[in-house]
């Protein structure tokens, strides 16, 4: 009876676990076929992959994501840090959710509403739509991610360390960047990679405030893609996997040195 | 004091982010509700929501999601329930995560190949004799990659509350005499409903606003909300209306939020 029952659990995880990844598979398998189309294999070649590297205006879209995912990520969490401690110093407990909950608006909110205010709100602040309008879009839906992975470490900390270091006569900036910082760089660590992550994958907000002449890769696909098949973009998917396979296993091992290294931030 | 003075200011571009990117679009979005396409103040807006051509697509738009909702929750739960039943229960979900990961855009693409006239959907159901079918610009694959895309979110949080469920109930109900299936229904599933609640917040909400699925997979045959505020916002251009829109969306959400209750808990930080 209980082994039955594990069999077909089994299966059903299985058929799980195929669902969910047999569509990436699908596209990296195409991705080397020299027939041109999703269906049907008639060669391995590699000549998507040397096509993609020779257009010149993708490498440049590609750039560009890179360039906004990783100034969104570190303005937005130097901005969030900063913002998560503001939230865990005050003392009232109202004023404190008040902060936390206009905090969580933008979690909470669908990327259709935040890309369509964003937009009205740029727009009237006259701000031209292209790279500036994407990297102020990215850094302000990144804020909230940041403040959220670095407040737990903050309130796990004991309020003596920083009374200790005051008592010692540290001042107000040494407590911030010998205590407290050095305490929560596990928390502004996985903030900083989720800021990135959320960049990356972003492409709602994105597609609302970029103008004509900029285009970052979620938008770039999404409009490929409105156009048909065309294994480029095959070869372009199969890339990315591979490079958020490497950014998750990066997240793990930050995720587990976190835990391990606890209390223990000693240099 | 010129303590709390250098603290103040540092804090100062947190709060300005608040009051420029969290309060003010919000602000902005029902400032522009009120204005009609030519720039007056009026309530025309509010007026053309409520012709049944946008209240059907509401109505439309809340049954796509809770139909989505419905089959990713029927989806995920056994899923859930199993992977805690695994050894390795952690690095399973990690697996189940990580596709998550993997940029919307990638995947709602990998369908389109698959659904398509020649694609290998097609090839399976000519292989059990069915012929090939009309899949891709259906609702059902609409459907269905939209389940695809939500599993992830729906199983974390019923994983977490399943985990957290003390095993010795379980033994406990049985030594009673309850059936599995009793003891699923009295024990297990009350136990975890917090964790259903969330998820279903979590999928329910975001289904009412996709709006790049409906024109990939759904060849614009589903109109959700959100492909409506996209409409108005970046072809039509008229911006009051689909503000109007977009204030309807943020109060249903306001009121799935207090209905699925219990926001402190929502681990917002694991839902990626």
């Amino acid at each position: 009876m209980r082994d039955k029952l594990a069999i077909s659990s089994k299966a059903y995880l299985f058929i799980i676990f195929f669902i969910l990844y047999a569509p990436i598979f699908y596209l990296v398998y195409y991705s080397f076929n020299s027939g041109g189309t999703m269906s049907n294999f008639e060669g391995f070649t590699l000549d998507w992959y040397k096509e993609l590297f020779g257009d010149t205006r993708l490498l440049i879209i590609v750039l560009n994501t890179f360039v906004i995912a990783l100034l969104s990520a570190l303005v937005s969490t130097i901005i969030g840090v900063l913002g998560a401690i503001w939230i865990h110093s005050i003392k009232q407990r109202q004023t404190q959710n008040t902060l936390l909950s206009l905090n969580n608006v933008l979690i909470v909110s669908p990327d259709v509403i935040i890309g369509a205010s964003f937009l009205i709100l740029l727009t009237m602040a006259g701000i031209k739509l292209g790279f500036y309008s994407v990297l102020l879009s990215h850094i302000a839906f990144s804020i909230p991610i940041v403040v959220l992975m670095v407040l737990p470490k903050l309130k796990e900390m004991s309020p003596s360390l920083i009374d200790a270091a005051r008592d010692l006569g540290a001042s107000q900036w040494q407590v911030l960047t010998k205590v407290i910082i050095p305490y929560i760089t596990p928390g502004i660590f996985a903030g900083f990679f989720m800021a990135l992550t959320y960049s990356f994958d972003d492409f709602a907000v994105t597609f609302f405030v970029t103008g004509n002449g900029f285009s970052t890769l979620s938008v770039e696909i999404y409009s490929l893609a409105r156009r048909g098949i065309s294994l480029n973009i095959n070869a372009l998917s199969t890339l990315l996997f591979i490079f958020t396979m490497l950014l998750v296993v990066g997240y793990y091992f930050i995720a587990q040195r976190g835990n391990t290294r606890g209390l223990g931030v000693r240099k | 004091m010129e303590n709390k003075v250098t603290r103040n200011l540092v804090f100062i571009p947190y709060a300005l982010w608040i009051l420029i990117f969290v309060i003010a679009p919000v602000t902005l979005v029902l400032y522009y509700s009120f204005f009609d396409i030519e720039g007056n103040l009026s309530l025309v807006n509010y007026k053309t929501f409520f012709t049944p051509v946008y209240l059907k697509m509401t109505l439309s738009s809340f049954w796509y999601a809770f139909l989505i909702t419905a089959v990713t929750l029927l989806v995920a739960y056994p899923t859930a329930y199993l992977i805690t039943r695994t050894k390795h229960k952690h690095l399973w979900l990690l697996l189940i995560i990580a596709p998550s990961w993997i940029n919307l855009l990638l995947k709602a693409y990998a369908f389109i190949g698959i659904f398509g006239t020649y694609g290998t959907a097609n090839a399976i159901l000519e292989v059990f004799g069915i012929g090939s079918k009309q899949l891709l610009f259906t609702d059902f694959s609409f459907v269905f990659v939209s389940v695809y895309i939500f599993i992830p979110f729906m199983i974390l949080p019923i994983f977490n509350s399943l985990n957290e469920l003390n095993p010795s109930l379980l033994d406990a109900s049985r030594d009673l005499g309850a059936s599995k299936w009793t003891t699923f229904r009295r024990v297990i599933f009350p136990l975890t409903i917090q964790g259903v609640k969330s998820g279903c917040q979590v999928v329910f909400i975001p289904a009412l606003s996709l709006f790049m699925l409906t024109r990939l997979i759904a060849g614009n045959k589903v109109i959700t909300l959100g492909t409506a505020i996209e409409q108005q916002f970046l072809v039509t251009q008229d911006w009051g209306m689909g503000s109007t829109i977009a204030v309807f969306l943020i109060i249903f959400m306001v009121v799935i939020m207090v209905a699925t209750g219990n926001r402190k808990k929502r681990g917002a930080k694991n839902e990626r």
